[in-house]
């Protein structure tokens, strides 16, 4: 994404964020005036309103979440490129096509202005790559101390697919579970960077928006793709978990289908943690009619962010509102949600 | 992945699978140790695909399981102390004391950081002298290298604001334990790969020679098992009791002299109590009196207190192998991972927490 390179900082008199940046004063001013709008700017925020007024045409998906991840800078990406493709997948999930975002900012007293440069060219760059507009926002500065360098909460809201029906509802014995790309990732190179845990490690976030290809898949099998989820927190079990829970159907899962980094796959084997529980940022699983399984796995496959997808499973009906794992061996065992979250095991 | 994938190879679990099928000609009782070893069997389904006659126990071997309650509470107390950063591996921090867990006190502002080896203890302690880094040391013989290393590591360093809570608890005292007791009935043993791989095997000699058992060192991926299994019960149904090594890859007889020395210079062989199964003589590590500013029991005064283990819990039965997680009245309803009421829950290489989490509908059904 060469757009930002020519990006640099500009020059102002203060090398760390104060509490007066977010006092809504002169400093606050200045902050925006030389970083937000600058940055992120577009024909709505440059209205600098309260709210921004936007044209949309029929049904409307509306989506938000908050972004805390610990540390901010991570080996393939940082906080601002969650902060977009988060809300954006959020609302690719809906079968929406994701038009624009809110942006707000939670920032702890010290955090050093390079980072929040940083992070704001690099939420820039993610909107562009999805084809959003970042259009109204909110900066708060809290004591040091009292926040973990940064917090963003973003929100977004996009136009419905003309031929997208996504409802858990729809899902029935017979579909398959499509997953779009390698599990894990994520959530191993955040655990890579942990103090007390680093290992030497390539691992990169998987990060990335989706929507591009949810609406290809969208365009071509509309209402034959049933449901969509992106599994982050809790991992593609607790997506699957949920399915199964919501639509009170069975879910089969093999194995040895499921994709993998080795990299990926050999951390989670020297910490102990079943990589089916561990975060992901850029894919996500799709039910889809089981007449048209081997052409969306085609068609993701055509797709560089879909180059590793899989079908990893069916929806069946016995066992309602479970899911049953076929391992690689044989054998069978019953994959649960988890209690908390996983923890490096001692030995 | 080179070293796993091939024990995981499908064909080759076929053809062990098929072996142990055609030798089994009686119902056999193995105690698999370690609870790596249970967490593999219950994960991969290997337990439903072995003959019925086979009924495999699950053992003691699961260190967060075993450590007893008034030691959790004694971490938790340093724990809360404003000057202690509480260092441990992550599967202790759920585990419940008698008032609260390791993260509870954290969300009550206890500085408590999870770390992946007690080296990063040490390097903790040299950054922030002016606090008192105590470092959570349980496990088996497997983890008790690396904790003596730290000790040794902060006195060659000059550090002095760094100590360790001792749990450490021993294998073979472990097995006697369950072989003299007059109702366990263990035919043959799969013990622990990683303990050996440190210990080697000498220690196992005269247990197989005592009590004329069979036992069999064992590697933790699907084919390790299974082939273990199936040298088990070779000896059995030829009416042997030997030591074999199926894990060979990984141990000698003598094990690992360098890990067992540094043992021996910062450990005292010293009587311990296993949560569920209570004090076996002789059965842990206690740090040495050369050592006794490292020791945070000496350090910080602590007498460890004994607490009450919840009535309902039948974990001594679970772990000695005389009942299977799914026959406790418990399992599944007041007892939960997300509230255990006894060792094997805590962890997920406890007996029943690995039913629970991935077997327990399949027994049901």
């Amino acid at each position: 994404m060469p757009a930002m390179l020519n990006c640099p900082m500009p020059k102002l008199d203060f090398d760390v964020i104060t509490l007066g940046h977010g006092s809504g004063g002169l400093l606050t001013h200045r902050l925006l005036e030389a970083g937000v709008f600058d940055v992120l700017k577009n024909e709505h925020l440059n209205q600098q309103h309260d709210g921004a007024v936007l044209n949309l045409n029929g049904r409307v998906a509306f989506s938000t979440d908050s972004y805390v991840v610990s540390p901010i800078f991570f080996p393939g990406g940082n906080i601002g490129d969650l902060a977009v493709n988060g809300s954006v997948n959020d609302l690719a999930m809906c079968g929406a096509i994701p038009k624009y975002l809110s942006l707000s900012f939670i920032l702890e007293e010290g955090l050093r202005m390079e980072e929040f440069w940083a992070v704001l060219v690099t939420i820039r760059q993610a909107a562009d790559a999805a084809g959003v507009q970042i259009v109204t926002g909110d900066t708060k500065v809290v004591e040091k101390g009292k926040g973990d360098h940064m917090f963003i909460n973003t929100s977004g809201i996009g136009e419905l697919h003309p031929r997208a029906d996504i409802r858990h509802q729809r899902v029935k014995a017979g579909d398959r579970v499509v997953i779009s790309g390698n599990l894990a990732a994520h959530g191993m190179a955040i655990m890579s960077k942990r103090q007390g845990l680093e290992f030497e490690t390539t691992i990169t976030s998987d990060t990335a928006p989706l929507n591009h290809l949810v609406k290809k898949l969208l365009d071509q099998f509309g209402e034959q793709i049933h449901f969509l989820r992106d599994p982050t927190r809790g991992g593609v079990a607790t997506v699957l978990n949920e399915i199964a829970d919501l639509a009170n159907v069975g879910v089969t899962l093999h194995q040895k289908f499921l994709p993998i980094d080795e990299q990926v796959s050999g951390a989670c084997e020297m910490l102990g943690l079943d990589p089916l529980y561990v975060a992901n940022e850029g894919i996500f699983i799709a039910v889809v009619d089981g007449s048209v399984t081997d052409d969306v796995v085609t068609q993701m496959r055509a797709d560089g962010l879909g180059k590793n997808a899989c079908a990893i499973g069916e929806i069946v009906g016995a066992h309602p509102g479970q899911v049953i794992l076929a391992s690689s061996i044989g054998g069978q065992r019953v994959v649960n949600y988890l209690t908390g979250d996983q923890l490096p095991r001692i030995c | 992945m080179k070293f796993i994938s091939e024990y995981r190879d499908q064909e080759l679990v076929r053809q062990y699978l098929q072996e142990i099928h055609r030798i089994t000609t009686r119902p056999w009782t193995i105690m698999e140790i370690c609870g790596g070893q249970t967490h593999s069997l219950v994960k991969n389904g290997i337990l439903d695909m072995l003959p019925n006659a086979i009924t495999m126990v699950h053992g003691p071997g699961c260190p967060v399981c075993v450590t007893p309650l008034g030691i959790i509470d004694e971490a938790i107390l340093l724990a809360l102390r404003q000057e202690v950063i509480l260092c441990s591996f992550g599967d202790m921090l759920r585990v419940p004391g008698s008032a609260m867990s390791l993260l509870e006190a954290k969300a009550r502002g206890a500085d408590v950081r999870i770390v992946y080896s007690p080296l990063e203890a040490v390097r903790l302690a040299a950054e922030h002298p002016e606090r008192e880094v105590v470092f959570f040391a349980v496990g088996f013989e497997t983890t008790a290298p690396a904790n003596a290393l730290s000790v040794v590591q902060a006195d060659k360093m000059g550090i002095r604001n760094y100590s360790i809570l001792a749990s450490h608890v021993l294998v073979p005292p472990a097995m006697e334990a369950i072989l003299s007791d007059p109702e366990t009935r263990i035919d043959a043993f799969l013990a622990a790969g990683h303990v050996c791989t440190i210990m080697g095997m000498n220690e196992y000699d005269p247990i197989v020679a005592k009590y004329q058992t069979p036992i069999v060192v064992t590697g933790f991926e699907p084919v390790d098992l299974l082939q273990g299994i199936l040298m088990a019960v070779q000896q059995l149904e030829r009416g042997e009791a030997r030591l074999e090594n199926q894990y060979a890859r990984v141990v000698t007889r003598e094990g690992n002299r360098l890990a067992q020395d540094v043992i021996n210079q910062v450990f005292d062989v010293s009587d311990r109590a296993w949560r569920g199964i209570g004090t076996i003589p002789l059965s842990g590590l206690e740090v040495k009196g050369d050592y006794s500013g490292y020791n945070a029991r000496a350090k910080f005064k602590l007498a460890e207190t004994a607490v009450k283990e919840n009535p309902d819990c039948i974990s001594g039965e679970i772990m000695k192998g005389m009942k299977k997680p799914h026959q406790c009245p418990m399992f599944g309803t007041r007892c939960k991972p997300e509230h255990p009421l006894g060792a094997p829950m805590v962890s997920s290489e406890g007996a029943c927490a690995a039913y629970y989490q991935y077997a327990q509908t399949l027994h049901e059904a």
